[in-house]
């Protein structure tokens, strides 16, 4: 298993370079000019010289491995330098966001804390809202509830969340006025009273991220439920007199937990690549916020940074559900 | 040695040969969901095609003048029931948007354009997953790289990349093909360039598996060249897994080129599709919220109903489930 896991840790690499690469020359076709928000009154001379300071006219085989040395190597000294208060990057160039001429990573740091509270706040309350529903709609298999849940995970579905998020927002914030449709990323939690204002305005996001993700889940959820219900080993265990509750709860779920698990794991990245529309939506100024305000600001460093660290996301936790299903489940092998 | 031997041709089939796609259409008929997804889709499509020509109000049709002030932003006509001051016109049923033109005539065009993206979205992706998913079950050279291939467009960001391509080539193409077309045919390309994956893979392991059969055995002992093996033996048999893929694949379309329109990188401003309504709207909402409600009505109901039918397409098409 371990042998595995290095392995694959190995082979990703290549993939990561190959993704950063694509991605590179993708953005080295765009029309943008960092310059184009000079005043004019800059002489050319001048222009032509800032754009090389900011290295823009270099070909792609100077400038990939520069940008790789820069993400890799010297972006990682300053967090190091960050957390632990040393100089070991020495005040070496950074990735510099065109648009607002500070480093990409120091904003990205910021905008990181608002996306993971909506985003990880609504796949935990997603999971837990899911998996119940799942274990009851296949254990009462095309029962009301099974009918009732399968119709509702359908609509889940289908509803894209950028109608859905609009919906919650007509209802509950311009019909009922019950929660307040933007999301303000200032606010501080000091106390009970500021702790409601979040709670409340985190809800309609996390509603509507959660409602995506509990209908992927639980129709996983059932399927691998039903799969494993009508298996011999339940016979078995219903046979020596095991209590029903014992044979669904301990037996069946844990056997059927096991594919969940990896498709909870392989839908973490997909989150943060969906959460770019629901961010847009109630104007929470998280990465996918960031990321579109950067491509309609030509903002090319951003934009490929946020789009390599979403590549990274995927990568990782494909990596992640592979290993965990080996771990999880003996009968899986490797090697 | 005297006594006559058994023969077979007294015994009668007791029923005519019934062909498989009978059997899928019986099973189909018998999923409650995907019947009702199929009228609903087909009735949307019908709606989209024809209800341009029936309706009598253009779509593009912008009132000057006093009209102008008359009939803009007049709301749909149900809206009377419950505000009596609101201005409503009977002409206008779902009312109209703040250039005085009619929503249901923009709805209805737009409708074409979003299912037409769908469709040809969809067409492109499956073509696509087919052919890279026979070429790299059939010819184990291409196996591997097709699959790594496969795999990396896997983990590539798309959402991300497809915003950044529009914003590529959008100009590009619009100048070639005209605004409108550039950016049908980019935005065409871009889905269904980025959706072939999960089509290739399951093609994939049924041609790997459809491999090992007698019957292309057979096929090979008598010569078959590669071409005619892949066109008359495997493609009709890895059919029903590529129906399946299709449904799911136009949902998909669909919903892609309404997030990129939403998020302000899809048609052209005056050219509407579903999700461009929706996105126009959305500054409004609280005023109109008719506007964000239709067209995000339709896009869903579009998507479940197709959804619905994939799902009953799979459980007919399974020979497996089929009978039960």
């Amino acid at each position: 298993m371990l042998t595995y896991t290095i392995r694959r840790l190995i082979l990703s690499v290549p993939t990561l370079l190959f993704i950063s690469l694509v991605i590179f020359l993708l953005l080295k076709l765009a029309p943008g000019d960092p310059m184009a928000s000079q005043p004019l009154t800059v002489p050319p001379e001048v222009r032509e010289k800032m754009r090389i300071a900011l290295g823009v006219g270099q070909p792609w085989y100077i400038a990939f491995p520069k940008w790789l040395y820069q993400f890799f190597v010297v972006e990682p000294l300053y967090l190091f330098d960050a957390m632990l208060g040393t100089d070991w990057a020495g005040g070496q160039q950074r990735v510099i966001s065109w648009q607002t001429r500070s480093p990409v990573m120091d904003i990205v740091m910021q905008r990181i804390p608002q996306t993971l509270w909506v985003v990880g706040v609504a796949y935990v309350v997603a999971i837990l809202i899911a998996i119940p529903i799942g274990i009851y709609s296949a254990y009462r298999q095309y029962s009301w509830f099974d009918n009732a849940g399968t119709f509702v995970t359908m609509v889940g579905f289908s509803v894209p969340p950028f109608f859905s998020g609009v919906l919650v927002i007509v209802i509950f914030s311009v019909w009922l006025g019950w929660f307040p449709s933007i999301y303000d990323t200032t606010h501080k939690v000091t106390d009970w009273a500021s702790f409601k204002v979040q709670l409340q305005q985190m809800v309609m996001p996390v509603m509507v991220l959660a409602l995506q993700i509990t209908s992927q889940l639980s129709r996983f959820m059932r399927a691998s439920m039903l799969d494993n219900l009508n298996q011999d080993y339940v016979r078995t265990a219903r046979a020596k007199g095991l209590g029903e509750k014992t044979v669904v709860l301990v037996h069946v779920l844990r056997n059927s937990l096991i594919p969940v698990v990896t498709v909870i794991a392989l839908g973490v990245p997909s989150i943060f690549g969906g959460a770019i529309i629901t961010e847009q939506v109630f104007k929470v100024n998280g990465i996918g916020q960031l990321l579109i305000t950067a491509i309609q600001a030509n903002d090319l460093p951003m934009v490929q940074t946020l789009t390599f660290i979403f590549a990274i996301l995927i990568v990782l936790f494909n990596l992640i559900a592979d290993v965990l299903y080996g771990l999880l489940d003996p009968r899986i092998r490797y090697d | 040695m005297t006594e006559t031997p058994i023969t077979m041709d007294k015994v009668e089939p007791t029923a005519p040969p019934r062909s498989q796609w009978a059997d899928v259409w019986d099973q189909f008929r018998h999923h409650r969901g995907a019947m009702w997804g199929a009228g609903v889709f087909l009735f949307i499509v019908f709606l989209v095609l024809f209800g341009p020509w029936i309706y009598w109000n253009d779509p593009q049709y912008v009132p000057t003048g006093r009209d102008f002030l008359n009939l803009r932003d007049t709301r749909p006509i149900y809206v009377a029931l419950f505000d009596s001051g609101a201005k409503t016109n009977w002409l206008h049923p779902l009312g109209t948007d703040n250039l005085g033109r009619d929503f249901l005539g923009r709805l209805l065009i737009g409708g074409r354009i979003s299912l037409a993206v769908g469709m040809a979205a969809m067409i492109l992706s499956v073509v696509l997953g087919t052919f890279i998913g026979v070429l790299a079950g059939y010819f184990r050279m291409l196996d591997g790289p097709l699959m790594r291939l496969t795999d990396l467009f896997l983990a590539l960001p798309l959402l991300p990349l497809l915003l950044v391509a529009v914003l590529l080539f959008r100009d590009k193409l619009s100048g070639m093909f005209g605004p409108e077309g550039g950016t049908f045919i980019l935005i065409v390309t871009l889905v269904g360039v980025t959706s072939w994956m999960q089509t290739a893979r399951i093609v994939r392991g049924d041609v790997l598996a459809l491999k090992e059969r007698e019957f292309i055995l057979a096929a090979r002992s008598i010569g078959t060249t590669p071409s005619k093996m892949i066109a008359r033996h495997l493609l009709p048999n890895v059919m029903s897994p590529i129906m399946v893929s299709a449904t799911l694949g136009i949902a998909t379309a669909i919903i892609t080129e309404s997030a990129l329109s939403f998020l302000g990188f899809g048609f052209p401003p005056d050219f509407p599709t579903w999700g461009k309504l929706l996105f126009d709207a959305v500054d409004r909402m609280q005023l109109y919220p008719e506007r964000v409600i239709w067209p995000g009505i339709l896009i869903s109901l579009t998507v479940l109903s197709v959804n619905y039918v994939g799902d009953g397409l799979r459980d007919a098409l399974d020979p497996r489930i089929r009978g039960r």
